[in-house]
């Protein structure tokens, strides 16, 4: 991978709406790459053998999936003949001619059951081996998620990075007075309703295993904090004390909740119980605003934003209680703090002027990045391989999600047909 | 508190049905949320403020209900606050003491105090702001005679804006706090 090509010129890209086809999953949600990495691997894919015939064919699916993380560059795979499709009938030559890393072929042929076997080989075209090689069985309702699972392939193989593209985001769309949880997977597909309300709701969260979505309702004409099942659909007030119940943060082993109460006054940090049950542990004792508390990734630390020094900044502490330790010092406005998932950096929302944007702060140097330039960016949530960032951006007083790669490079902008979309969270990664 | 609550909800039920159609399916549901109301049978009135989304419940107006008469104080019910303040202006006084003192001489009346912000900022710290806005109310009525167990505080943030706009006097308008009163 040493002759990366450097792509100084920013390009707008406009993918999946285009490559959405006729009964095939909708995406409500479309996303639109503005910049790119550094380095971009020179990537060639290869229509599959039979895959025109299905409903979804999977080579538009993992091209999108890898041009959209802004590192790849897609080399154009047509005129070649014979179309390669296994390892033998690859012409190398004619793929270093075209600049391409490696080459992506497979197949696809119908089971007996009515599923489908699906192969793929990544080869490097310098080397002239197999980087990766997987079959898969998949029905026709699973052809995008196969995709997905192959473009995380190839992205692990080709950057060392774990992939992302198989997992899944939550937001909240607001369409009038109306309010819609939504589940949608990772390139804005296949978006579900997992909560309509005519009252607000905020701060989505997911369980650490995928499967629960924690959420501020104010159906109950105040802010009360739920969990649902995304498999039952099934849930339940976790915290609904007099006053506000607010900032639900899980605990890495997705047995505890950090939430915001105010029924001791004033609005303070507690722990309880996922599934609701015992009385809360209170975690700060401040008399200012203690909120938004994050989880380490180990579990043994939080970060919350906090006023008690006369503006809101952003404060880590042990979650056994002890000391606080204030961490920005840079202006007057510091809120909203995430974890990184490898624990050594943490995203917040710094406010610049009159602008709201996302930052990261290194935990070591205490050297701070502000990420993007929207005029209100809120809400950071990190994809599970802390390579990209999704957050909220006001665009002419609607709210669109963006994303960012947290080294600033690369950005992306997904754009909804109709209604404002605020509250975004990236879900974890999960076994299929 | 399960007798109060069944005893609520059967009250909303009949406000609901004696009353205009609510526009929600479950206007029942919207008392029981106030924790040991005690139904007041003179407050069964429309909402004070067309721009909150609070549920009317009923229509069935009542002579002389000193909340509702637009010639009394108590149907003032919004005191506005300055940019990242809680502190109450000298002129929204007189509106918190007037319902201090309602609250002091009618003890089973209980009340809603919900604090608002601007959209400014992030949504949880204003959560936050607003239930400070919200504390700073309860806590003047409670020093003029209300007693704390008779005012919930809330925040809805800047979650339930009454004017939609992004400028500085839509800013003004929603950064308030709103008295309410069971049934409204």
């Amino acid at each position: 991978m040493n002759s990366r090509t450097k792509t100084k010129l920013f390009r707008t890209l406009w993918l999946l709406a285009m490559l959405a086809l006729p009964g095939a999953a909708r995406a409500a949600l479309t996303i639109e790459i503005i910049g790119s990495g550094a380095n971009q691997v020179p990537v060639a894919i290869v229509p599959f053998r039979a895959e025109d015939g299905l409903a979804q064919k999977i080579t538009p699916v993992v091209a999108a999936d890898l041009t959209r993380s802004g590192l790849f560059k897609m080399v154009d795979s047509g005129g070649v003949v014979p179309v390669p499709y296994e390892p033998g009938e690859v012409d190398y030559a004619i793929w270093r001619a075209r600049g391409a890393e490696a080459i992506v072929i497979g197949s696809v042929s119908p089971l007996p059951d009515g599923r489908y076997d699906i192969r793929f080989r990544l080869m490097d075209v310098v080397k002239q081996t197999q980087l990766a090689g997987f079959a898969y069985a998949a029905a026709a309702s699973q052809l995008r998620l196969t995709a997905h699972k192959i473009a995380d392939v190839i992205y692990e193989k080709l950057t060392g990075d774990v992939g992302v593209f198989a997992t899944r985001i939550t937001y909240i769309v607001k369409r009038g007075s109306r309010y819609e949880l939504q589940v949608a997977d990772a390139d804005g597909f296949n978006p579900q309703t997992v909560l309509a309300s005519n009252e607000p709701i905020i701060s989505p969260a997911w369980s650490p295993d995928g499967t629960r979505l924690a959420y501020v309702s104010f159906e109950g004409k105040k802010p009360v904090v739920y969990v649902q099942s995304l498999i039952t659909g099934g849930r339940q007030a976790v915290a609904n004390f007099p006053g506000s119940n607010s900032a639900p943060a899980w605990s890495p082993d997705g047995r505890r909740l950090a939430v915001v109460l105010t029924k001791d006054g004033g609005s303070q940090i507690y722990l309880i119980n996922a599934d609701g049950s015992g009385t809360p542990t209170r975690l700060t004792s401040s008399s200012a605003i203690d909120t938004e508390p994050n989880f380490s990734p180990d579990g043994q630390l939080l970060l919350f934003t906090s006023d008690r020094g006369g503006s809101p900044q952003i404060y880590g502490m042990s979650v056994t209680g002890g000391e606080t330790r204030r961490l920005t010092f840079d202006g007057s406005y510091n809120v909203s703090p995430r974890f990184s998932p490898d624990g050594k950096s943490f995203a917040f929302i710094q406010r610049n002027g009159g602008r709201f944007n996302v930052a990261v702060q290194d935990f070591a140097t205490r050297q701070v990045q502000v990420l993007t330039d929207g005029s209100i960016d809120e809400s950071p949530s990190f994809a599970p391989n802390g390579r990209m960032i999704v957050y909220a951006s006001g665009v002419r007083g609607r709210g669109i999600l963006a994303a960012v790669s947290s080294d600033g490079r690369v950005k992306q902008r997904f754009t909804e047909n109709a209604g404002d979309v605020r509250e975004p969270a990236w879900g974890p990664l999960v076994k299929h | 508190m399960r007798k109060i609550l069944t005893g609520l909800l059967i009250a909303g039920v009949l406000a609901g049905c004696s009353g205009a159609p609510t526009k929600e399916q479950d206007g029942a549901r919207v008392e029981d949320r106030i924790p040991s109301a005690v139904a007041a049978p003179d407050q069964k009135t429309g909402p004070a403020d067309p721009g909150a989304t609070s549920k009317p419940l009923g229509t069935g107006k009542v002579a002389g209900d000193p909340l509702k008469d637009p010639g009394s104080i108590l149907s003032k019910r919004s005191i506005y606050f300055d940019y990242d303040s809680n502190l109450v202006k000298d002129e929204f006084k007189p509106i918190v003491a007037a319902h201090a003192r309602y609250l002091s001489v009618n003890r089973s009346v209980r009340t809603r105090v919900e604090g608002n912000t601007d959209e400014r900022g992030s949504r949880e710290y204003n959560l936050a702001l607003g239930q400070r806005r919200a504390d700073a109310v309860k806590q003047m009525m409670q020093l003029l005679g209300a007693s704390a167990g008779q005012i919930e505080t809330v925040s809805f943030g800047e979650e339930k804006p009454r004017a939609q706009d992004s400028d500085e006097k839509a800013w003004t308008e929603n950064r308030r706090a709103d008295i309410r009163y069971q049934g409204e």
